[in-house]
């Protein structure tokens, strides 16, 4: 039997030898795909934006009553709020606080997910059958029922929103990774590892993982969007992002009682989530597309 | 039904037992590791320290931890949810018995309606796939389906109550009956009253799924259409219509069928955000309130329904799966 680590060397070289390495060829499909490269440019634009905000459109220090709740005008672009506040400039700082939220939360879930499922899948057995009996009693709460709960319960911050939104997403990417490990394990590579006396943890970061990885790539990026929309949900409830911070479910909160005289203050952070969660489903889209050989857009 | 699939039902109901003794314990290691204590959220502040020591007694909050445990999983096994911490102290299960139906009134019209619309569109774009049709939705549903629930409701809200609204489609936008005239009605018209509260709540709730469920029906469609019996269907002479309906939708139907169980909870989920919305009296507000009152059996029967709402759907699903497709084996 041959050295895998030799064979996938062997083959890597031989690939980008003749430039056709599998990520060459899934980042070629990526880039032809108009409706990602769509999703991802707004997904930068809006990046770039957040992380710029405090630069490019610092917040005013106090409420600002002389121009409160004025409609979108060429100086206030989509208008201001029941305390004067730029509901632009709101959006802007909200972005950071929504984005930080879906990229940690799903930062989490994915750990905590392909950690779960590749001891499952690798392990088996009884092991396998009580990680998967936790995956399922988690998945039958439904998530939100479970956020309001654990956020009514334990007051809410901006960390604790992270790990509760971490610790109820990762079911779906343990299953995932289980199924992949399950299917990888039995391969040569892996059986010649075993053969070769590699330990466990070697074989299982080494040479079962990054054949696992991709379709982890696509649940996450699927699932920041998923997150946000939480997110959005628990702070339209009161139970989210508390003020001074900001995030666009916050903003649709605070506006609501307002929203048949002020209706911009409700409806613009909405189209901001909107816009985002469906630039990260692109994106993902986009990704699951370029990744599986077996799927043909 | 055959001995298999009867055998497997019986299985299945078997293994959710601890499942929902699961969901039992978590809730109620959740409410007891939270800060705080229940009898401070309604006791005034001038209470005396006897009278606190006293309510905590009368609810058995002095126990130990393990006793406290055992006598809820006892009382749950035997459908006695007690007694609600606030509000006169009514029965729990008479909460419920009041919120469930409205709530699962919600869920389940919304449930047929996100899968009719969800799979006429899927079936619209395969049939006319890369059309400006298919275009046209795949983009308008990936738009729904990136779309809070919550908020679609809103904006809802303020279009009808908007004054370019005509005054012909007038709606509700809150409650589920006209309190001022539905005990005068006819049994039909508190029906249709009912239904019109209904419009508004439904598709906050149900268009994102319906959006996703297209994405779903219009792939599967398009697997189907490509098979080779479809291929026959139309050499045999079939019109265009009874190939679609006929021969590629029935086939095409059966992995939908296991998006019930998947939809199942995004529904019970969204209802609880939904229900706030329109101010629906159901599982969601009552959650909604108690969880802000620490009133902990109700938060508890709440939390184990809606987990016993999923259990249910996910079982439902997957004998419905196996039921339509001979390929399944029961194992």
């Amino acid at each position: 039997m041959s050295d895998p680590a030799r064979v996938a060397t062997a083959v890597e070289s031989r690939a980008s030898a003749i430039g056709t390495s599998p990520w060459t060829i899934a980042r070629r499909r990526f880039l032809g795909r108009r409706q990602a490269m769509a999703g991802l440019a707004l997904l930068v634009i809006l990046a770039v934006l957040a992380l710029l905000a405090p630069a490019i459109a610092p917040m005013n220090p106090s409420v600002d009553l002389v121009n409160r709740l004025r409609p979108p005008s060429a100086v206030h672009w989509l208008g201001t709020d029941d305390a004067g506040y730029d509901i632009l400039r709101l959006l802007l700082h909200g972005a950071r606080v929504s984005l930080l939220i879906g990229f940690l939360s799903v930062g989490i879930a994915v750990t905590l997910g392909t950690t779960v499922g590749a001891v499952a899948g690798y392990a088996g057995r009884w092991v396998d059958a009580g990680l998967m009996r936790t995956v399922d009693l988690f998945l039958s709460v439904p998530r939100l029922v479970l956020l309001i709960t654990v956020a009514a319960l334990f007051g809410s911050s901006i960390s604790l929103i992270v790990v509760v939104l971490g610790l109820t997403g990762w079911m779906g990417v343990a299953r995932l990774v289980r199924g992949q490990v399950l299917a990888v394990k039995e391969r040569e590579h892996v059986l010649a590892a075993r053969a070769l006396g590699y330990r466990p943890l070697r074989i299982l970061l080494r040479h079962i993982l990054p054949n696992v990885l991709t379709p982890v790539i696509v649940a996450a990026t699927l699932g920041i969007g998923n997150a946000i929309l939480a997110e959005a949900a628990l702070s339209y409830l009161g139970l989210g992002v508390q003020p001074p911070d900001t995030s666009w479910g916050l903003i649709i909160y605070s506006g609501q009682d307002r929203m048949l005289d002020a209706w911009w203050i409700t409806a613009f952070p909405g189209i901001a989530i909107v816009l985002t969660v469906m630039a990260f489903n692109l994106v993902g889209d986009g990704l699951r597309d370029a990744l599986d050989p077996r799927h043909v857009p | 039904m055959s001995v298999g699939l009867l055998r497997y039902a019986g299985r299945r109901i078997l293994q959710a037992i601890p499942l929902l003794l699961g969901i039992l314990t978590l809730t109620f290691l959740l409410l007891h590791l939270a800060p705080g204590d229940p009898t401070a959220t309604y006791l005034t502040d001038n209470v005396s320290p006897e009278v606190v020591e006293q309510t905590r007694e009368r609810l058995g909050l002095d126990q130990p931890l393990p006793v406290q445990y055992a006598r809820w999983v006892t009382s749950f096994a035997t459908g006695d949810f007690g007694r609600s911490y606030v509000g006169g102290e009514s029965e729990v299960a008479e909460l419920i018995g009041a919120a469930l139906p409205n709530t699962l009134l919600l869920g389940l019209v919304s449930l047929v309606i996100i899968f009719v619309v969800g799979c006429w569109i899927g079936v619209i774009q395969a049939v006319r796939q890369y059309g400006i049709s298919d275009t046209t939705l795949t983009i308008g549903s990936l738009a729904l389906y990136s779309m809070p629930g919550f908020w679609l409701g809103l904006m809802l809200q303020i279009a009808v109550s908007s004054s370019w609204w005509p005054d012909a489609l007038a709606l509700p936008v809150s409650g589920m009956i006209d309190v001022r005239s539905h005990a005068s009605m006819s049994l039909l018209g508190q029906g249709v009253d009912v239904a019109r509260h209904l419009v508004l709540p439904t598709i906050g709730l149900g268009l994102a799924s319906a959006a996703g469920i297209a994405r779903y029906m219009r792939g599967e469609m398009l697997e189907v259409i490509h098979q080779d019996y479809i291929r026959t269907a139309r050499a045999k002479g079939l019109s265009e219509r009874r190939v679609i309906f006929r021969h590629a939708l029935r086939n095409a139907l059966i992995p939908i069928a296991s998006l019930l169980g998947l939809y199942l909870p995004i529904l019970i989920g969204g209802s609880v955000v939904i229900e706030k919305v329109f101010s629906w009296p159901g599982m969601g507000m009552l959650l909604y309130d108690s969880v802000y009152a620490r009133d902990y059996p109700v938060v508890m029967a709440v939390t184990f329904l809606f987990g016993a709402i999923v259990v249910a759907g996910n079982l439902i699903s997957d004998l419905l799966y196996a039921a339509v497709d001979p390929r399944i084996r029961y194992e």
